[in-house]
């Protein structure tokens, strides 16, 4: 057999226990079981081991660590908890910014007609200046609508990254998650108190906050 | 020819606040009855029962949009030569091309102001 022959002969070995094992476990493999098999493959060579050969174990070694390094990276930044934490929440976010605006608008616009019924009431110079006023106030408010087409773009990029997640998630299998839910770091206990304007269902009003220091 | 500040003037938007917008400025220009409607769909139906002498619609809408509601518009044989202005965030050329080829009277990108809304329904109307 020649050195091709054997090559290729190696190759085919090794698919085909890759291949089997996959078949077997009906999960992605882990790097530690491919690891394992690539072993079980060069174990069973016999013969001599020519200088090519070693070289072709030593690249197959490095490709199962280049994985498996790249796996353990991959699950230190924890994917699943970007798509079910971070991205949910960042579009809720987003959200609570298109509400809030629109309710600020409008009040600002409810302000201005009340302004131009008083203006009816003026001199015809002031009253024509105040309605003037008005309505670039009311052409200032053209914002809350681009702004909110702006946000929904926004929304659906990260709805689209979401699913971009997902799939990675599943092509890089059980390893992935079961790392990504686990080695949550310390947490900074005043850090975590800082998270900023809370969504209206989640935020406690004036009054409630009065009674819980009251009640202290 | 002098613009009748009665006529019925349609506005279509999904956004209650820009409904307001317009109609408000519609209203500091001088003209008296203007309806709203928060799709293409509900402006098809109120264009089939009533009367109105320009539409002003949006364009990103669901469940139709204004581009929609234009071809419609202009498919049907009783409302076809009602005059439309689309007033739209869309601002790309392709999207003033597709407008144009559907048969929009005048195009205004949001945001806008006043004078120019007055500018374009000049524009189709007529002087006011």
């Amino acid at each position: 057999m020649d050195h091709a022959e054997r090559i290729n002969a190696l190759e085919s070995n090794l698919h085909q226990k890759l291949s089997q094992a996959s078949k077997e476990s009906k999960n992605p493999l882990s790097s530690d079981e491919v690891t394992k098999i690539v072993k079980d493959v060069i174990s069973s060579l016999t013969g001599d081991i020519t200088a090519s050969d070693l070289r072709f174990y030593a690249e197959l070694e490095d490709l199962a660590n280049y994985i498996f390094h790249a796996k353990q990276e991959i699950a230190e930044i924890k994917p699943k908890e970007i798509s079910s934490d971070h991205i949910p929440h960042a579009t809720d976010e987003l959200d609570a910014v298109v509400g809030a605006t629109e309710d600020a608008t409008n009040k600002i616009m409810d302000v201005c007609d009340t302004i131009s019924e008083l203006a009816g009431q003026c001199p015809p110079e002031i009253g024509d200046q105040l309605v003037a006023c008005t309505t670039h106030i009311f052409e200032a408010c053209n914002f809350q609508d681009i702004t909110g087409q702006r946000i929904t773009k926004v929304v659906q990029t990260l709805k689209y990254i979401d699913t971009k997640i997902a799939a990675l998630l599943k092509a890089l299998g059980e390893e992935v998650h079961r790392d990504g839910d686990e080695g949550g770091s310390a947490v900074d206990y005043e850090k975590s108190l800082l998270n900023g304007p809370q969504l209206p269902q989640n935020a406690i009003n004036q009054d409630e906050i009065d009674k819980l220091l009251s009640g202290m | 020819m002098a613009v009748d500040m009665n006529m019925n003037i349609l506005i279509v938007d999904d956004y209650k606040t820009m409904l307001r917008i317009i109609e408000n400025l519609l209203k500091q220009l001088g003209f008296k009855t203007v309806a709203q409607a928060t799709d293409g769909s509900m402006a098809l139906r109120m264009m089939r029962e009533n009367h109105y002498g320009l539409v002003i619609s949006d364009w990103n809408m669901e469940p139709m949009t204004g581009l929609q509601l234009l071809k419609e518009v202009r498919a049907d044989e009783k409302l076809k030569g009602t005059p439309f202005i689309m007033v739209t965030a869309e601002s790309k050329i392709e999207n003033v091309a597709a407008a144009k080829e559907a048969g929009v009277n005048n195009y205004i990108v949001k945001p806008f102001n006043a004078e120019t809304l007055k500018q374009k329904i000049s524009a189709v109307l007529g002087a006011f």
